[in-house]
């Protein structure tokens, strides 16, 4: 298992790399270095020179990919490509535009992200589960169609429609909690609340129906029949058997999720002013702040594989078959 | 008049002709007929596409362009107006034209908020002031208003159930002669009666309700105005064509890519399944707004730089809808992508396969002929369950402000332009509730086709009924 996973994080390598050269491109295919000097010291102030100075500050003075002027290793060493992404490895993100450290922000603001993001995720896991295992208890009636319909009808409604119809209702017509913003310590029980909620409404449809059809599936299967001929009570089949072996399939798309939740959610932390990490990307978007953004990509894909991995690992906790090698 | 044919209209039509040809060709080889067929006998299926072809026929209207000829003229060449406007802009061209000062409630006569109004006799009296348009032939919109929006929309009504019925009764006509004709044909069992039923309610429904606004906005704004006092109607039935554009061309973009990598890599297997493997971890590592908001941001930088390229602002829009369908085809296709790897895997191991590989066919044909066809339902149930997460994800990009150009209509441009006017006094909800209306209907509808095509094709669900 150990040599598996040392597998797994060295074949990240080349991803990272790729995922690396992928936003690299993406930024400096259009758009030069002198161009980002040009946009960041504005129109008025702009000389060769000054261009020059920016860049030589922010280390963009160099060629992109390949050095033809410099030595040996440094023929791709000596680049803003290499200066730029090797750095990322050690986790070490530079300075934004505005001169801050991006590894330190990102650091305080992982706090309030996560605040919103794991009540969310988990609140969310345990009403989708229960309501899908109810539908499936209740399969074939009318209760089980209502309910399908039901998700049918909340996946079809807007994202946006749950924050913008919560925040009214909530906040303005019952005053229960703030808009937005966000404090520290106990008081961000009030600022979380309304997220959280509206998170966990705004993919009940979707998730609940994927789950039914997961609990459908199994629900079909030899061991369930033998159970039930066991005279086992259908709750009991459902909950002893049935979810546990529903297991696999759920933990394929919920634990690649989990390392994600660092990230924060973009939208929900744009509307109600949650200073956390999908706050700052957005920010760093429409700054057009490229060492944030690809800051913030990278850790993205870093948290992405580890969730890959996780999920490998989680299969071997729920189901002794599975061997890693 | 000179007609534009702009990229995203060029795409539309096209998948129109393929979408044309494609049915041509189904209708005559049975077995591809089969699952139609169950779609057929899906009640809410039918409805849903009845409803949604509504959605499709205000997008093709609104994907015919031209630029209006000036009258005056330059040393005799004539010059075309820089507006590109399309046929659907013409059909509604009192919606477009009647603009108040501006936000007005939905079939008001006067404005939302009171304003300074100089009477008569010279003094100043603060009151709601009269629309230009809305209600205009009301002398007394107080007492008379009520009455005259439930006579109009009660003939509006009765005329489209009256118009509804009649086409009904040709339709019925036509078929039953066609069906005497061809005696015991496939005609006469392509419904059930509950969905024959079910369609004749729809279309009865939706009549009536096209005929009472139809009969209603030529004299009030039914939706209401927005802040500079365009019809809010106009502005959500412009933005159908929108969604449209991004739900079915973004799937057109990436269905190439899907398609080959993923057939390919099945297939091949070797070092071409590790190269695309390797390709598609990168894509769907990177978190997926981030990528298109670095795409459309370094796009929008460029389109910026060269103001040259672009003959009217439509065009320059238009682009940068096309480059946001395609970027969100590269972001979306991985998944495609896996799952028809995986399923080729499955299919190359499979009797028929091997026998075709021992009576040497090549390696194109066995793709061709055996693969591509047994792969298909999974890439049309892809496609139509895709449709509506695509309509959805482009109000949420737009709200980010890294979707559509703001200057084309959409969802997104619509809640985003209305997202503080829940906190005006007094409330000005119709926008919001006009976008969020449209909006659902049409994920709705597009969903719960979705379902029926996906219960129709899909070859794990367990049949024994046979057509």
């Amino acid at each position: 298992m150990i040599a598996y996973l040392i597998r797994r994080i060295l074949y990240a390598i080349p991803i990272l790399i790729g995922v690396n050269l992928l936003t690299f491109a993406l930024f400096f295919v259009v758009n030069t270095p002198d161009d980002m000097a040009r946009m960041q010291l504005g129109i008025k102030r702009v000389t060769p020179d000054a261009i020059e100075k920016w860049k030589q500050q922010h280390g963009y003075d160099k060629p992109l990919l390949f050095n033809a002027m410099a030595e040996g290793a440094g023929k791709f060493g000596d680049t803003i490509f290499f200066q730029k992404s090797a750095s990322m490895f050690v986790f070490d993100f530079g300075y934004s535009d505005d001169g801050r450290n991006i590894s330190r922000e990102i650091a305080t603001r992982m706090m309030p992200s996560l605040a919103i993001a794991l009540p969310t995720f988990f609140v969310g896991l345990l009403i989708y589960i229960t309501f899908a295992l109810l539908m499936t208890l209740f399969r074939a009636t009318a209760l089980d169609i209502a309910g399908v319909a039901l998700c049918v009808l909340l996946m079809s409604v807007s994202g946006l429609f749950y924050i913008i119809g919560g925040q009214f209702m909530a906040s303005k017509l019952w005053h229960w909690v703030p808009i937005s913003g966000y404090a520290g310590g106990m008081d961000s029980i009030k600022f979380v609340l309304l997220p959280v909620l509206i998170g966990v409404m705004g993919s009940v449809g979707a998730s609940s129906r994927w789950y039914r059809t997961i609990f459908l599936e199994e629900i079909g299967k030899d061991y369930v029949r033998t159970a039930r001929a066991k005279g086992l009570s259908e709750l009991r089949v459902l909950f002893r058997h049935v979810l546990k072996n529903a297991m696999i399939p759920i933990l394929t798309g919920v634990v690649v999720v989990i390392p994600l939740l660092f990230m924060g959610s973009l939208l929900t932390e744009s509307f109600f002013g949650i200073p956390g990490l999908g706050s700052y990307t957005i920010d760093a978007i429409n700054a057009q702040d490229f060492g944030v953004v690809r800051a913030m990509v990278f850790l993205g894909s870093v948290l992405y594989i580890a969730g890959l991995i996780l999920t490998d690992i989680s299969y071997t906790i729920v189901d002794p078959r599975v061997r890693l090698q | 008049m000179k007609a534009v044919i702009l990229w995203t209209d060029a795409m539309i039509f096209l998948l129109l002709a393929t979408a044309i040809a494609g049915t041509w060709w189904i209708r005559k080889r049975p077995h591809l007929m089969l699952p139609w067929q169950r779609v057929a006998q899906s009640s809410v299926g039918m409805v849903s596409l009845l409803v949604l072809s509504l959605f499709v026929l205000v997008g093709l209207l609104d994907s015919l362009h031209y630029r209006a000829a000036l009258p005056e003229k330059n040393n005799g060449q004539v010059v075309y107006s820089p507006e590109v406007l399309s046929a659907f802009d013409t059909l509604a061209s009192g919606l477009r034209s009647r603009t108040e000062k501006t936000y007005s409630a939905p079939l008001a006569a006067c404005l939302y908020a009171k304003e300074s109004i100089e009477t008569a006799d010279g003094k100043i009296m603060r009151d709601y002031p009269r629309l230009k348009y809305g209600g205009a032939h009301l002398a007394d919109p107080q007492g008379e208003l009520m009455g005259d929006v439930v006579r109009r929309a009660g003939v509006g009504a009765f005329a489209g159930l009256l118009i509804a019925m009649v086409f009904v009764a040709v339709a019925g006509w036509i078929k039953r002669s066609v069906s005497t004709r061809k005696v015991g044909g496939g005609y006469a069992t392509l419904y059930p009666p509950y969905t024959r039923r079910s369609l004749l309610m729809t279309t009865l429904i939706l009549s009536i309700l096209i005929g009472a606004v139809a009969n209603l906005a030529p004299v009030y704004h039914v939706l209401g105005t927005d802040k500079v006092g365009i019809d809010v109607l106009y502005l959500a039935l412009k933005s159908i064509r929108t969604g449209l554009v991004i739900g079915t061309v973004t799937t057109l973009v990436m269905l190439p890519f899907a398609l080959l990598l993923g057939i390919a890599a099945g297939y091949l297997r070797g070092w071409v399944d590790d190269v695309i493997q390797y390709v598609y971890t990168v894509l769907s590592s990177i978190p997926s707004v981030l990528l298109i908001a670095a795409a459309v941001l370094m796009m929008q930088v460029y389109i910026e730089m060269h103001p040259e390229w672009f003959e009217t602002a439509a065009a320059r829009a238009d682009l940068r809808l096309l480059f946001l369908c395609l970027i969100l085809g590269v972001t979306s296709w991985t998944g495609l992508c896996r799952l028809l790897r995986g399923e080729t895997l499955k299919l190359r191991e499979m009797e028929y396969i091997q026998a075709a590989q021992a009576f040497g066919v090549s390696s194109f044909r066995i793709l061709t002929r055996h693969i591509v066809p047994n792969v298909m339902h999974i890439v049309l149930i892809s496609v139509v369950m895709d449709f509506s997460s695509l309509v959805l994800a482009e109000a949420v990009l737009s709200y980010v402000g890294v979707g559509v150009d703001p200057s084309t209509m959409s969802f997104g441009t619509l809640i985003n332009a209305a997202r503080m006017e829940m906190g005006r006094e007094p409330m000005v909800w119709w926008t919001l509730a006009a976008a969020f209306g449209f909006m659902l209907v049409l994920v709705l509808a597009a969903n719960l086709f979705a379902d029926a095509v996906r219960d129709a094709f899909d070859p794990r669900l367990n049949r024994t009924e046979t057509v």
